[in-house]
């Protein structure tokens, strides 16, 4: 397997905020690549870091940024936006908001190819009609005459990956791409995602907060505190031997029906995520973790624990057993 | 425990009117039809279902947020529509998704927490005082918070004010709505916790509604399935989610993803038919998206079967033993 994308040592500063601190992943080609994490962990703005959309105010770092094997980290917007939409895609959480309510579906899909490929106009519907088709939308030629407001939260998530898929990316991401849908719906565009990626052999990154997601889809997942990648590793050996206190508190915070017992309490991660000022040295889990020692204050090890699973811990891998949380 | 049900529901329906055009005549939704149930004291029903499926409908009927179009709500054996507010305010409380909406951002957490019992009007302020500081204390929350402002406490903090606000007025049952689902899943947990440690200390009936069938399956006791406006299906919890009767709790649960991996994201059968409250299929409702509809489906609602299990409402699923 080759490296589609390839982040190396991602800093990004938001105002006071040391939102990503020197996050390193690599998505190789067709392959799920989950990145997993609270709010506020950093998931969503290393998303936007690749893609060259972070909000104005924001300072961007790498050691290296590569696509494709081309370094991407010095380009400007222009060589950016040629990128996006093209060889990069991306999709949202909230449909709603990332469709404009004032264009129908056709003119929105038409216009990244025209944009990107100048194909004239009707080859453009064509292809948007046969995506629509593709992604489980029936009567597509109906639905490009339609605005956004008509459809459903599902219908619209599915326009989503169809104007996602117009210039046939080599990468997807998508953020939290079923977190405003309901269950069934959720099923279904996941299933979607997959089928998408094996016949065109997409490289996605998935960001997303659902532990059952993640364990669902991914070929790899890495989970992501306080701006860092705290654990990596393929996803049975996540799921299976988790290392990172952190990701050992998260698994054990999921009620898993039929695994744990009604009036039983959840496993729970006290305290709060902190935010991190620029500065901050050692462990971002450090407070809130129950096997903190002084050491954590210090340089933090990524440990290799085998078989392509990294941990940024002070403990020795397989710590207390081997025990899932 | 005595034979009273904390809540009972008798053939509650709730209708709106919606314009869908300018000029086009409003139509008729109907959001909960036909709807009946009892909640034993003390114990939890969960009521899970779709987005549109009329379960916050439910909860405002409850709560007396809303007045019915049909059908009674008893609340501890009395009528809810001929009660006083305050005195509605000391037997049920709600509980609401979004902490960020529900407190006032304007006030201080002591003074949202006791609002309730100012509302009461004969409650004296050294009561005031001390009731609120029992209530915080309660829910895990320190003096230092209790003058602090919604927006100083994080989105857990934020929901423990809620259910603090919940509880001042010691009601009987409190209903919750979503109440964990714009919150992170180590916060989650906390939260579940903390419910199920005060039902248990308090003696709380708990209404519980969400789209998270395994957070219902934790916390409940008993799980009603809706589905465009009638529970279509009603078992124990344990019996519900080891053998569900009807094909819509079936995918329902099929779609639920453990994190387990390996298992893939199963086919959970349903098609591509949205159900649209505005369009209620005839026949069985959910003929457009069942799996296994047979011809009668389409034509003849189902009846409601009641037995040794619970309810269900399916032409294919059998009385049990």
């Amino acid at each position: 397997m080759s490296a589609l994308l390839e982040i190396e040592g991602l800093r990004v500063t938001i105002g006071s905020t040391a939102a990503v601190r020197g996050a390193s992943l690599t998505v190789n080609k067709g392959e799920t690549h989950c990145l997993v994490g609270e709010s506020g962990c950093g998931k969503s703005i290393t998303a936007l870091s690749v893609m060259g959309l972070l909000p104005k105010g924001s300072r961007r770092e790498t050691t290296a940024l590569r696509f494709a094997g081309q370094e991407i980290g010095r380009f400007g917007e222009r060589d950016m936006s040629r990128l996006r939409g093209d060889r990069m895609a991306m999709i949202f959480q909230e449909p709603m908001t990332s469709l404009n309510p004032a264009y129908t579906v056709g003119s929105q899909m038409t216009e990244v190819l025209r944009r990107h490929r100048g194909t004239p106009r009707a080859q453009a519907v064509d292809r948007a009609a046969e995506l629509l088709a593709r992604v489980g939308i029936t009567a597509p030629g109906l639905r490009l005459g339609q605005f956004p407001h008509q459809l459903s939260g599902g219908l619209r998530q599915r326009v989503m990956i169809a104007m996602a898929l117009m210039c046939d990316p080599e990468l997807l991401i998508a953020d939290e791409p079923t977190t405003a849908l309901d269950v069934t719906v959720q099923a279904q565009i996941l299933r979607l995602l997959a089928g998408l990626q094996k016949d065109l052999g997409l490289g996605i990154l998935l960001i997303t907060h659902d532990l059952g997601i993640v364990a669902r889809v991914a070929d790899r997942v890495s989970v992501m505190y306080a701006g860092e990648v705290v654990e990596s590793a393929p996803t049975a050996a996540l799921f299976t031997a988790p290392d990172h206190p952190y990701t050992r508190g998260l698994l054990s915070c999921v009620p898993v029906p039929g695994k744990v017992k009604r009036d039983e309490p959840l496993g729970s991660i006290p305290g709060v995520v902190p935010r991190i000022q620029p500065g901050f040295a050692g462990c971002g889990f450090r407070d809130r973790c129950a096997m903190a020692t002084p050491a954590c204050a210090g340089t933090i090890p990524r440990r290799d624990a085998g078989g392509g699973h990294e941990v940024l811990c002070v403990l020795e891998p397989r710590w207390g057993g081997a025990a899932a949380a | 425990m005595s034979g009273t049900a904390a809540i009972e529901v008798r053939g509650l329906k709730r209708e709106f009117r919606v314009r869908q055009g300018l000029f086009a005549p409003p139509k008729r939704v109907i959001a909960v039809d036909d709807v009946s149930f009892a909640v034993p004291a003390g114990s939890v029903l969960g009521v899970v279902g779709e987005s549109g499926c009329g379960k916050s409908t439910l909860a405002r009927l409850i709560l007396g947020l809303l007045p019915p179009t049909a059908g009674d709500v008893l609340v501890d054996g009395q009528r809810l529509s001929g009660m006083d507010r305050r005195a509605r305010a000391r037997l049920i409380q709600p509980v609401f998704q979004d902490p960020f909406a529900s407190l006032n951002p304007k006030r201080r957490v002591r003074d949202i927490v006791a609002m309730p019992l100012i509302a009461q009007g004969n409650i004296a302020g050294a009561d005031v005082d001390r009731r609120v500081a029992e209530a915080l204390e309660r829910v895990g929350l320190s003096k230092d918070q209790g003058v602090r402002f919604p927006a100083q406490l994080s989105g857990g903090q934020r929901q423990r004010v809620a259910i603090a606000r919940a509880l001042v007025l010691r009601p009987r049952i409190v209903v919750c709505d979503e109440p964990t689902s714009a919150l992170d899943v180590s916060v989650q947990a906390q939260i579940l916790n903390l419910l199920a440690e005060l039902r248990r200390d308090l003696g709380l009936t708990y209404l519980f509604i969400s789209h998270n069938l395994a957070v219902v399956e934790h916390i409940a006791s008993e799980v009603a399935v809706m589905y465009l406006g009638r529970i279509v299906e009603r078992a124990e919890s344990e019996t519900l989610f080891a053998t569900p009767r009807h094909p819509y709790t079936k995918a329902l649960l099929a779609s639920v993803l453990t994190p387990e991996p390996g298992l893939g994201v199963p086919d959970v059968g349903l098609g591509d038919a949205m159900p649209d409250p505005a369009n209620i299929p005839p026949g069985c409702r959910f003929h457009p998206r069942c799996p296994v509809a047979v011809a009668k489906c389409s034509v003849a609602a189902p009846p409601t079967l009641r037995d040794a299990v619970g309810l269900a409402e399916c032409h294919l699923v059998e009385r049990a033993a």
